[in-house]
């Protein structure tokens, strides 16, 4: 059994030789910080499926508001169903299907739009209205509260422009603002 | 790029009669870094104390209540993520592609298991890993699995890892991760196939033990290899065998190896020829395989979202209108379809050479299971197979040495040797 344990001695420190090379390797390109996964929302084609592919029971995407981006209309295309039957907060007028957005009066004429977060499933119906026939202030991100923080996201698996990658846990979020624009 | 305006439709107003302010965004933050490397300390802390209480304090009741512990906190409260199991597509991913960015607590998730397989064996599989130590939990009634089909089956494993590392490797996604069967139950939520197949699992688990360890975890092959060479190993007695075979049966999962007997000369003659055959079969396998893969590869190529969308495309392209979401969305971005297809064929032969790389391997598997299944070991007493012996430290207590070391009453008529 002698010839055996030596044997084994080899492989195991030939592994483990192996196993250091290869860190060594690794660890040049390894990051201290963790990563986490982000939504790009200027690829973000409002496809719908980040309500339902998430791995959690709720999404953990929700729609979030750039204030300064938004024209704050009467008519948001964001908040109003194409064609309603009045501007009022009625339910049969608003395009979100859990009413997840509630708009305050500001002053004549604007109205100023906020999302109830719990509500919002991420669905994206908001969006792309706003996207189509406004400012584009309202996107998506992934809410990190609620994220698990896959391997793998099962939302970015499925995106079809590709819009959801890993971004440094350092800065969080590619929220929407005026700046970039322009 | 879609969504991009020149400039905003609607000018933002200025609010000069009420002085409105601007409301930012709310921001909920990540976990932060502090706890990443939290998990990093509790997996080396778990790691060690699994080691020592294998090998040294030699205690069941101290792995379950640590297996109890791992299930909790990486199981139920991490959520299943990061795993070491999944963290080798992330580590296979940064080898293959330079500008992969991988981050610190994902490389030790991966290696620290296999450091600590080569030195005291598979000691996170007993009760580190929230998978493993689940299924262990739920094990009430093992049946032994007969011998044949326990060796066919598991080979499914370092399949199940080629594959795996094919995917990973040419950036086709994490299929360990896409198929985790016990994550869903983790977080209590997921699709109807793979909750149904982890219950499943746990319910078959009941009866045979550890069904995802022993024929599916691809981590487990890679490990049980590790282990194989390991500095110490896990001993069903403390002290000398005294071929008593009172542990013969307590293995659920099959890892005792008998000590053998004396063969006659006729069957030693056969099994020489079986082996000479089974080395000279093991270039032809791999041949064979490798060329296999290339096929294999070329196909499983498609799952690629470059390549599938290039499908797509090229299918459509002056044929059929735009109905699928991917190719019309990829329209709408104005990219070029000739660097499509370009890409498309780069990824595409990455997957035949990987392919090809894995059908060896497979075949490296396979022969070597031949040839060692030919080899007629001598085996003088009764111990635990070094690649499969996951270290649940069940079969401790039946050896009559054990007991002896414990001071607790022995069987009648078991032989015994004074502690040497």
């Amino acid at each position: 059994m002698k010839r055996r344990d030596f044997f084994r001695g080899v492989v195991r420190n030939a592994t483990a030789i192996g196993l250091g090379g290869m860190l060594l390797g690794l660890i040049r390109k390894a990051k201290a910080d963790g990563t986490v996964w982000q939504i790009d929302p200027w690829k973000c084609t409002q496809c719908g499926r980040c309500a339902t592919q998430c791995v959690l029971e709720q999404s953990a995407v929700k729609c979030v508001h750039s204030f300064d981006m938004c024209g704050y209309c009467r008519l948001c295309t964001g908040y109003f169903e194409p064609q309603p039957n009045k501007l009022n907060t009625a339910a049969e007028n608003q395009l979100c299907p859990t009413g997840a957005i509630f708009r305050t009066f500001v002053e004549d004429p604007y109205y100023e739009y906020k999302i109830n977060e719990p509500l919002c499933i991420g669905c994206a119906k908001c969006v792309s209205g706003c996207t189509m026939f406004g400012n584009g202030s309202l996107h998506l991100q992934i809410r990190h509260d609620l994220c698990v923080n896959c391997n793998e996201c099962s939302i970015a698996r499925v995106c079809p422009p590709d819009a959801i990658h890993r971004v440094p846990v350092g800065q969080p979020y590619k929220f929407k603002s005026r700046e970039e624009t322009t | 790029m879609i969504g991009l305006l020149a400039s905003p439709r609607f000018p933002p107003p200025e609010f000069t009669e009420t002085g409105h302010q601007l409301p930012g965004f709310t921001i909920p933050l990540p976990r932060g870094p502090l706890l990443e490397h939290l998990d990093v300390v509790v997996l080396l802390a778990a790691l060690f104390l699994a080691a020592w209480l294998t090998l040294r304090h030699r205690s069941r009741r101290g792995l379950v209540a640590l297996g109890i512990f791992s299930v909790l906190y990486f199981g139920f409260w991490r959520k299943g993520c990061i795993c070491s199991i999944g963290s080798i597509q992330n580590i296979a991913q940064g080898l293959a592609d330079s500008s992969f960015g991988l981050p610190a607590t994902v490389l030790v998730f991966g290696l620290a298991p296999l450091v600590f397989a080569l030195l005291f064996g598979r000691v996170f599989c007993s009760a580190v890993c929230p998978h493993g130590a689940l299924q262990d939990l739920v094990l009430i009634k093992p049946i032994t699995v007969p011998g044949w089909l326990e060796q066919g089956l598991r080979l499914i494993p370092y399949t199940y890892l080629g594959l795996a590392m094919i995917f990973a490797a040419t950036g086709g996604g994490y299929i360990i991760c896409q198929y985790d069967p016990f994550v869903t139950l983790f977080r209590l939520s997921g699709s109807v196939l793979m909750v149904s197949c982890g219950i499943g699992l746990l319910a078959l688990g009941m009866f045979v033990g550890r069904p995802y360890c022993r024929f599916l975890c691809p981590y487990g092959a890679l490990l049980g290899l590790a282990s194989n060479v390991s500095k110490w190993r896990v001993r069903i007695t403390p002290d000398t065998c005294t071929q008593c075979r009172l542990c013969e049966q307590t293995c659920p999962f099959g890892a005792i190896n008998k000590s053998t007997v004396e063969t006659p000369s006729r069957t030693v003659t056969m099994d020489k020829w079986r082996l000479a055959a089974m080395i000279l079969l093991l270039p032809v396998l791999i041949g064979v395989s490798g060329w296999f893969g290339g096929v294999t590869g070329k196909a499983l190529a498609r799952k690629h979202r470059t390549v599938n969308l290039a499908e797509r495309i090229f299918e459509r392209t002056g044929k059929v209108p735009d109905t699928i979401l991917t190719t019309a969305v990829f329209r709408r971005t104005g990219a070029s379809i000739e660097s499509l297809y370009a890409n498309a064929r780069v990824v595409r032969d990455r997957y035949v050479l990987a392919g090809r790389l894995c059908g060896v391997w497979i075949a490296l598997v396979v022969g070597g299971k031949l040839i060692t299944l030919a080899i007629r070991r001598k085996r003088h007493d009764y111990e635990a197979d070094q690649t499969r012996c996951i270290a649940c430290a069940r079969c401790f207590k039946f050896c009559p040495q054990e007991l002896q070391r414990l001071g607790l009453p022995i069987p009648e008529g078991a032989p015994l040797m004074p502690p040497s």
